[in-house]
């Protein structure tokens, strides 16, 4: 039914089939993006697909355009050209069925965790609505490791346990698509490796559709059905490499040749053309 | 007793005792009674000695018998109890006029654009002024009724809290804003869930200011415009050489003064209880 890819006339690259499902749920057809009168091309002619309940990344260095493509895809900025389109509607403006997530967890500190992870709903529906979501909060935060930090407030989480929070208030709307914006680099390394361990379960256990932006090969590597490397001025997508590793991705596979072979290829494309 | 005998008390040469220098040890309210002592003491002896003219500084023992005294007339409601009483409205409206004015204001240039382009830069350079030369303005304006010592304390005190205000809506950090955004938050949502809560300390950081200028706005007022306040007492108390009364009136002033910080200090705890605050006078 709905497997069936648009035609985009002038599409460099074509769209990959994910290993979990055909159905399309965000297209991105020959999106550009540009500043001051047409002066900066932040981005260009940018063509992406994600299936649903697959896992893509993208990588690049910073100022290649990454924030501007996750910006237009969250619908915070329009774009200058091109087509961007969630679950059949396009994107134009801000929407339920997109979930966000940055480097900073941003919980507010006057609020209970509970409270934090309804905001969402208490914007949109109404302070009733989101007193009817504190149910499925408590099924999320039992989700995510966090049962029982309900009433407990963000300066007695951890940095950790603060982005597991900001997780939940992600999924409460139950979005089509999670934007995930370097969710877990303030993070120490070894939480960080857990914490994408975690990301990796949560995701497999809801079938979600997510967009990793990253500047760290292995955690692209080891999340992603698919790694999308940035080349910059103007932003552009040089690859698309396809992690064929097999699922559940573990912290080991870190350690194996095929990992090794597909950092090294990634980081061969980095090197070539970004950092001039 | 050495740090070595107290190792050796519990047997390990590796448990050593952290020395802390005894003025940093000294206990808050002993620092405080020794502080004052001191401070009475060289009264004293300066007074005693006749080094100046009891005109200009009266002793301790004088200034003590004088609190007592008008301590008397406060409680038993006399005529100073109603200057206090007038002194306590002007404080009053005054602080109020100035939250209602500053907290408009002051989400107006924080919250809009036009108001930070457009008004600011007036604030900005009437707040620059003495603001104090404009008493006679609002006395000609008001008469010498209770009207302009309100309008000067009002005056004086909106300043900060327009100032607190305006910081305290730019404090929300760009992840805050972005996340409001992607939650297809309104204007209002984004000012009343997000922006106002981020900006309280700022906000409570002007409050406290404006609470404490608008005595002096209040007793300013009373100096220049007259009136039947406390400003008055302390006024003609000066002129008949009353320095003992100046100095006891200025002490329950300062007393109606501490009452009023305090009751912003309270109130701050209350209500930005994540906000550990850890400025000098914050911490009463």
């Amino acid at each position: 039914m709905e497997c069936q890819y648009p035609l985009m006339p002038g599409s460099a690259t074509m769209p990959v089939a994910t290993n979990t499902s055909h159905d399309v749920v965000y297209q991105l057809s020959g999106v550009s993006k540009t500043y001051a009168r047409n002066a900066v091309h932040a981005l260009e002619d940018i063509n992406l697909t994600l299936g649903k309940g697959s896992f893509s990344s993208i990588i690049g260095s910073s100022g290649c355009g990454k924030s501007t493509l996750l910006k237009i895809m969250a619908g915070l900025i329009p774009p200058s050209r091109g087509r961007v389109v969630l679950q059949g509607r396009p994107v134009t403006g801000s929407r339920r069925d997109i979930g966000m997530m940055f480097q900073q967890a941003t919980l507010f500190p006057w609020r209970t965790t509970i409270e934090n992870i309804v905001l969402p709903i208490e914007i949109r529906d109404g302070k009733a609505a989101a007193l009817a979501a504190h149910e499925p909060a408590r099924a999320l935060l039992e989700l995510v490791g966090l049962k029982g930090f309900d009433k407990a407030y963000p300066s007695e989480l951890s940095g950790g346990m603060a982005q597991r929070a900001a997780i939940c208030r992600m999924l409460i709307t139950e979005p089509a698509v999670l934007l995930l914006d370097e969710p877990f680099s303030a993070l120490d390394e070894l939480t960080r490796d857990f914490m994408n361990m975690e990301l990796q379960r949560i995701c497999t256990s809801r079938n979600a559709t997510a967009f990793l932006v990253t500047h760290s090969i292995p955690e692209a590597v080891i999340l992603s059905d698919v790694v999308y490397v940035m080349k910059p001025r103007p932003g552009r997508i040089a690859e698309e490499v396809v992690i064929d590793l097999p699922r559940p991705r573990t912290l080991d596979m870190i350690t194996t040749p095929k990992f090794g072979a597909l950092v090294e290829h990634i980081r061969g494309r980095l090197d070539k053309e970004t950092f001039i | 007793m050495t740090q070595k005998d107290h190792a050796q008390e519990r047997g390990s040469d590796t448990v050593w005792i952290e020395q802390v220098a005894w003025i940093d040890r000294v206990p808050r309210p002993v620092a405080m009674a020794f502080v004052f002592a001191v401070f009475v003491g060289i009264w004293h002896i300066v007074t005693q000695a006749g080094f100046v003219s009891p005109i200009i500084l009266p002793t301790p023992g004088e200034t003590f018998a004088d609190l007592v005294l008008v301590g008397r007339n406060l409680i038993s409601g006399e005529y100073m109890l109603a200057a206090l009483w007038v002194t306590l409205r002007e404080v009053a409206y005054g602080f109020a006029i100035a939250m209602m004015i500053g907290f408009s204001l002051g989400i107006i240039v924080g919250e809009t654009a036009f108001g930070e382009r457009a008004i600011m830069p007036y604030l900005v350079a009437i707040d620059t002024m003495p603001k104090v030369a404009f008493a006679p303005l609002f006395i000609a304006w008001l008469g010498f009724g209770i009207e302009s010592k309100v309008a000067l304390a009002a005056f004086i005190a909106t300043f900060p809290i327009v100032v607190g205000t305006a910081a305290g809506l730019h404090s929300a950090d760009a992840n805050a804003r972005m996340l409001f955004k992607t939650m297809g938050a309104s204007r209002l949502q984004t000012l009343f869930k997000m922006k106002l809560p981020t900006g309280l300390p700022q906000i409570f950081t002007g409050l406290k200011i404006a609470s404490v200028s608008v005595m002096a706005g209040a007793i300013t007022g009373e100096f220049l415009g007259g009136g039947r306040g406390f400003g008055e007492l302390i006024r003609v108390a000066s002129t008949q050489l009353n320095t003992p009364r100046v100095f006891s009136l200025i002490i329950y002033l300062s007393l109606v003064g501490m009452a009023l910080f305090g009751t912003v200090v309270w109130i701050q705890r209350r209500f930005v209880f994540w906000h550990k605050e850890r400025v000098v006078g914050g911490d009463l």
